[in-house]
């Protein structure tokens, strides 16, 4: 990481809102589109098979920008066992930026789905076909699912906890997306 | 350096809650757990499983079915209606599965009205069209909602739900009058399957066509009644498939109809008039048949949503309800493979 910094590249501010924006977006479309059977399920279906496949590309790019870029120091005030949850719950949503949209492709390609990212485009299996695989990457990507917002909500009351009760200038102002905003004292990134 | 330890603000802390709360609740409501009524594919699925729970690691419905593969032969014709590549002039591989509209795998044939034919196709470019039709002239019911009460009328324990199922809803009466009066066959080979569902063809021009398509037998129907089907045997469908199939490579005509203006393209239950153009676009040949529990179509979803460029699901809703349906299926029967030996020494008729 490169110290010294106060908050992210607009770069990754951008990737930060951007991804922000398509992951929440996500997550809602999976949990709408397996409790129903509306002609929407279809329409939902083919949103998130493309646009898990954009998340991915995107956290791949955003991983490398990162490891590039680094990111600003935690305050140094910062309660330890805080920090190791930030730092832990910051590796968490990378893993799960990337697991997930490989977890549904996988799972797809276990049960011989074809992978269709639009009418024409369709990507290649990952794997062979198998139920045992199946049923583990099904359950893996559904269960996930569910950490995953969870990990997000905790993710949005601790920039708020940082914003409106520690008052160390940091959540917001480090990932804000106007350059007007003064700039935080010290600051790292959201999701 | 500004102080930022001040004591944390009761406000504050209930704002963020708040956030928290607002947004788990998002999530749930989208997950339909604050809607019970919700119509789920985990429900529709539950509602075929007989009182005895469903038969574990097999297909929840048209549980009972055996695998083969062949070819389907394009004439070229039907590029006119769809620039999809099944249609252009040649031989495509076909994985399919002949079948029984039951919950039990080990019906017997002469106890099971529907009978099912589920297709893929592929061509070379590895786009997939799969389909399931069924030996039915009309389905019979008009939205996944209502086939959902019937599910409930057929497994009640009152034996006039279907009755009283089949009053509240007309448009049951042209199934039922086939389900009751039409003629059974001794063979899948013998059978007409029909998409009921409609789908939208896209032409090259980007013109578009609402169809619906049968696969029309090459052999000869000839009617039998239940009793001598009972008399045959209750897997007499699967060998004579086989036997058919090991003499001669089995055909059907594929045939696309095409709906006019006005249409109801909607309602699977109301036939389209008989004067509408009707394009022959190629054949299906049976070639090899293989046992379901070691078969080659034993994992595959035949989703009619798992469609090729050039074709679209149309406003007939139920394409949409069957392919939540059938991945919900797949879903359960593949975490159940156990239960469903994969070499079976008699064990699974």
């Amino acid at each position: 990481m490169i110290g010294g910094q106060r908050r992210f590249t607009p770069l990754q501010r951008l990737l930060h809102w951007l991804m922000a924006a398509c992951i929440v977006a996500m997550l809602f479309i999976g949990v709408g589109m397996v409790s129903t059977v509306l002609p929407k399920y279809l329409t939902l279906v083919a949103i998130h098979k493309p646009l898990g496949i954009a998340i991915l590309a995107l956290a791949l790019i955003r991983l490398v920008v990162r490891l590039r870029y680094g990111a600003p120091p935690l305050p140094a005030d910062l309660p330890e066992p805080m920090k190791l949850a930030a730092v832990a719950s910051h590796y968490a949503l990378y893993a799960l930026m990337i697991a997930m949209p490989l977890l549904g492709w996988g799972m797809l390609s276990a049960a011989a789905y074809p992978v269709v990212l639009f009418s024409g485009w369709h990507l290649p299996a990952v794997l062979r076909q198998s139920d045992s695989l199946h049923t583990l990457l099904w359950a893996a990507h559904f269960y996930l699912a569910f950490a995953f917002f969870a990990l997000i909500l905790l993710h949005v009351a601790a920039a708020l906890f940082h914003a409106l009760v520690r008052r160390d200038g940091e959540a917001m102002a480090s990932v804000a997306i106007h350059d007007e905003v003064e700039p935080a004292k010290q600051g790292r990134h959201a999701i | 350096m500004t102080a930022p330890h001040q004591s944390p603000a009761f406000g504050s802390l209930a704002l963020i809650a708040l956030v928290i709360a607002a947004g788990a609740a998002a999530f749930a409501y989208t997950a339909g757990w604050f809607s019970p009524q919700r119509l789920t594919p985990g429900k529709l699925v539950a509602a075929f499983a007989p009182p005895t729970g469903a038969a574990l690691g097999h297909r929840r419905n048209h549980a009972k079915g055996i695998c083969f593969t062949g070819v389907f032969e394009a004439n070229g014709a039907g590029s006119e209606l769809s620039r999809a590549a099944v249609f252009a002039r040649g031989q495509y591989p076909v994985l399919g599965r002949f079948n029984l509209g039951t919950a039990d795998p080990n019906a017997a044939d002469a106890t099971v009205r529907v009978r099912g034919l589920g297709l893929r196709i592929t061509t070379p470019d590895g786009q997939e069209w799969r389909s399931a039709t069924i030996n039915a002239p009309v389905f019979p019911v008009s939205t996944p909602q209502t086939f959902y009460e019937l599910l409930h009328a057929s497994g009640s324990k009152d034996p006039k739900a279907i009755a009283a199922f089949a009053a509240a809803h007309p448009e049951f009466a042209p199934f039922g009058d086939w389900s009751k009066n039409g003629p059974w066959t001794g063979s899948y080979a013998e059978e007409r399957f029909n998409s009921l569902n409609s789908f939208v063809f896209i032409a090259g021009s980007g013109a578009e066509h609402v169809v619906r398509w049968s696969l029309l037998p090459a052999a000869q129907p000839v009617a039998v009644s239940t009793d001598e089907l009972a008399k045959r045997g209750p897997n007499v469908l699967e060998q004579d498939i086989a036997q058919r199939v090991a003499g001669a490579p089995q055909r059907w005509t594929m045939v696309v109809t095409v709906a006019n203006a006005g249409d109801p393209t909607a309602d699977p239950t109301k036939p389209w008039p008989a004067d509408r153009r009707a394009v022959e676009v190629g054949t299906l040949a049976a070639q090899q048949v293989q046992a379901e529990p070691d078969g080659p179509c034993r994992d595959i979803n035949f989703d009619p949503a798992v469609l090729p460029s050039g074709m679209r699901t149309s406003d007939d809703p139920f394409p949409a309800a069957r392919s939540a349906a059938y991945a919900k299926s797949y879903d359960l029967r593949t975490a159940e493979a156990k239960d469903y030996p994969r070499t079976t020494t008699g064990a699974t008729p």
